[in-house]
């Protein structure tokens, strides 16, 4: 299935518009097995439609987009997907282990039930994240960063081969925040994951490769030599950015 | 209250508060979930459309009004998913041409309607046996379709987006959904009819909804609230002789506000 082209991801010059407004121009960006790839960019400014493009939800208007070689209409079933969680009602009555367990949807026939090797999955993640006490606990009762966990954990209940993660600094608890880091950094041994975020000195450690986007694509790279560009794209202050390097080097 | 159903008019009312329950139960819980309220009032009334035909070709209007409350359903659905027309104005225009329909039917039709009044506000007290055997025929396939899809259900419910990646046809089931609401106003016109539908669809899940805060356990308690506030009702009107329908929409809003100002007051009690 992936033989034949190593490649993960490939979106090769894309152009993308909601209606008339453009959102991409010629955005190419690729991610090879086992790339740890930030997408960084202001608000508005495309990253989470590059998710959406990966995960076939969206059409590109020009440009192709492959993931494991395949339209990723037909490779979504191996991509765990963490989406922004602010648009989520969460007076909706369903259970920590419930949410989980949508990450085995469509393991087998619809209408099925889980089979016990679904729930083992979903127990495992559910550990894994920390959270056995709420299993039968409605989701809409957690706090937030413990409701980011109970996602995190769906998404990887659907055994990846790619992980795509939105924004998923903005309410991880301080707390778990390590935890987590070192979750991820664990996972990237065996799969590749694209991690969104508008905040990349939080995750600047971890991730080995940049994709800056603003609408266009400012730079696809290597993090070291990304800095540079992106202190210039945000006009942002450099010190923020400059020790991270550094810090990389330690922490290796 | 045991001595009125010694007549089989009472003993039917009773089963049809029953079944009736069953289907707001389990449907009106994922309508308050999915927020599908205006939609289920745009698929009743377009079911109106059903009624009238019903007296112009001379057919039981319940039968007639099912193709037309799935006719609804269905292009409500599909309107709003695949063109460029809100959901919104779609269950605004079908709600109306079904009235519309109606009206005209019944206007064609010769003579005049009789009970036309409890199509539109229910009676319960006059529920045939034959309406009570397909009640109960549709209450089993909308519990059997949503025990089979009950996963899937909540899934595209919570979280649309995830269940399409995830390979769930989330639109053929988001249509079956809506097929169900159809279904189940079937089973409630005879009750507390076309006008009133939606008291049950909505008021039993809401109040155990203050309760309850899981999927399966919400429709077991709104089935179980349902059937106590209807019969309740239903004993009601009987014994003041005053309409049925009216009287257990009237009762539900009653027990709801009720229950609102119960659970203000357990949360004011429990924060001292």
């Amino acid at each position: 299935m992936r033989s034949a082209n190593p490649t993960i991801v490939a979106l090769s010059h894309v152009y993308f518009s909601y209606g008339r407004a453009p959102v991409l121009e010629d955005v190419s960006i690729t991610v090879e097995p086992r790339d740890f790839l930030s997408i960084i960019g202001p608000n508005g400014g495309g990253k989470t439609t590059i998710l959406k493009l990966i995960l076939g939800l969206l059409k590109p208007d020009q440009g192709e987009v492959s993931v494991f070689g395949k339209n990723p209409r037909h490779a979504r079933k191996i991509v765990g997907y963490l989406p922004q969680l602010f648009s989520f009602d969460f007076t909706f009555p369903i259970t920590v282990m419930e949410v989980i367990l949508m990450g085995r949807l469509g393991k087998r026939r619809i209408g099925n039930n889980f089979d016990p090797r679904d729930i083992e999955i979903a127990r495992y993640w559910l550990e894994r994240v920390g959270l056995d006490a709420y299993h039968d606990q409605p989701v809409g009762e957690l706090s937030g960063g413990q409701r980011q966990r109970v996602f995190i954990a769906r998404a990887l209940a659907t055994e990846p081969g790619l992980l795509l993660l939105d924004e998923p600094v903005a309410s991880v608890d301080a707390t778990w925040q390590q935890n987590f880091f070192d979750l991820l950094h664990e996972l990237n041994r065996e799969l590749a994951i694209v991690m969104v975020t508008h905040d990349i000195s939080a995750v600047a450690n971890y991730i080995d490769k940049i994709a800056c986007v603003n609408k266009r694509l400012y730079y696809h790279g290597s993090k070291k030599e990304g800095m540079a560009k992106i202190a210039e794209m945000y006009e942002c202050p450099v010190q923020l950015l400059a020790h991270e390097p550094m810090k990389h080097l330690d922490h290796d | 209250m045991i001595d009125a159903l010694q007549y089989e008019f009472m003993r039917n009312a009773l089963l049809a508060a029953i079944l009736v329950s069953i289907a707001c139960g389990i449907v009106g819980t994922l309508v308050i979930v999915r927020r599908l309220v205006f939609i289920s009032g745009g698929i009743a009334h377009a079911a109106f459309g059903g009624i009238g035909l019903g007296y112009l070709i001379g057919v039981n209007p319940v039968i007639t009004a099912m193709p037309f409350s799935i006719a609804a359903a269905l292009l409500i659905g599909v309107i709003s998913r695949k063109t460029r027309i809100s959901e919104d104005a779609a269950i605004g225009i079908l709600w109306a041409l079904g009235m519309a329909l109606g009206i005209l039917f019944i206007g064609i039709a010769p003579g005049y309607a009789p009970d036309l009044f409890s199509y539109l506000f229910g009676s319960i007290l006059t529920v045939p046996f034959s309406d009570i055997a397909l009640m109960l025929a549709l209450d089993l396939i909308i519990i059997s379709v949503v025990m089979l899809l009950f996963k899937e259900f909540q899934a595209i419910s919570f979280d649309e987006e995830f269940s399409e990646i995830r390979g769930i046809p989330v639109r053929s089931l988001y249509l079956l959904l809506l097929c169900m609401i159809g279904l189940s106003i079937i089973i409630l016109i005879r009750v507390v009819g076309i006008v009133l539908v939606i008291a049950l669809l909505t008021i039993p899940s809401t109040i155990a909804r203050q309760f309850v805060n899981r999927l399966k356990p919400l429709m077991l308690s709104s089935i179980i609230c349902a059937v106590i506030l209807t019969v309740a009702g239903l004993f009601l009107s009987y014994h003041l002789n005053l309409p049925s329908g009216a009287l257990i929409v009237l009762l539900l809003g009653a027990v709801f506000f009720l229950t609102f100002l119960l659970k203000k007051l357990i949360i004011v009690k429990t924060k001292f």
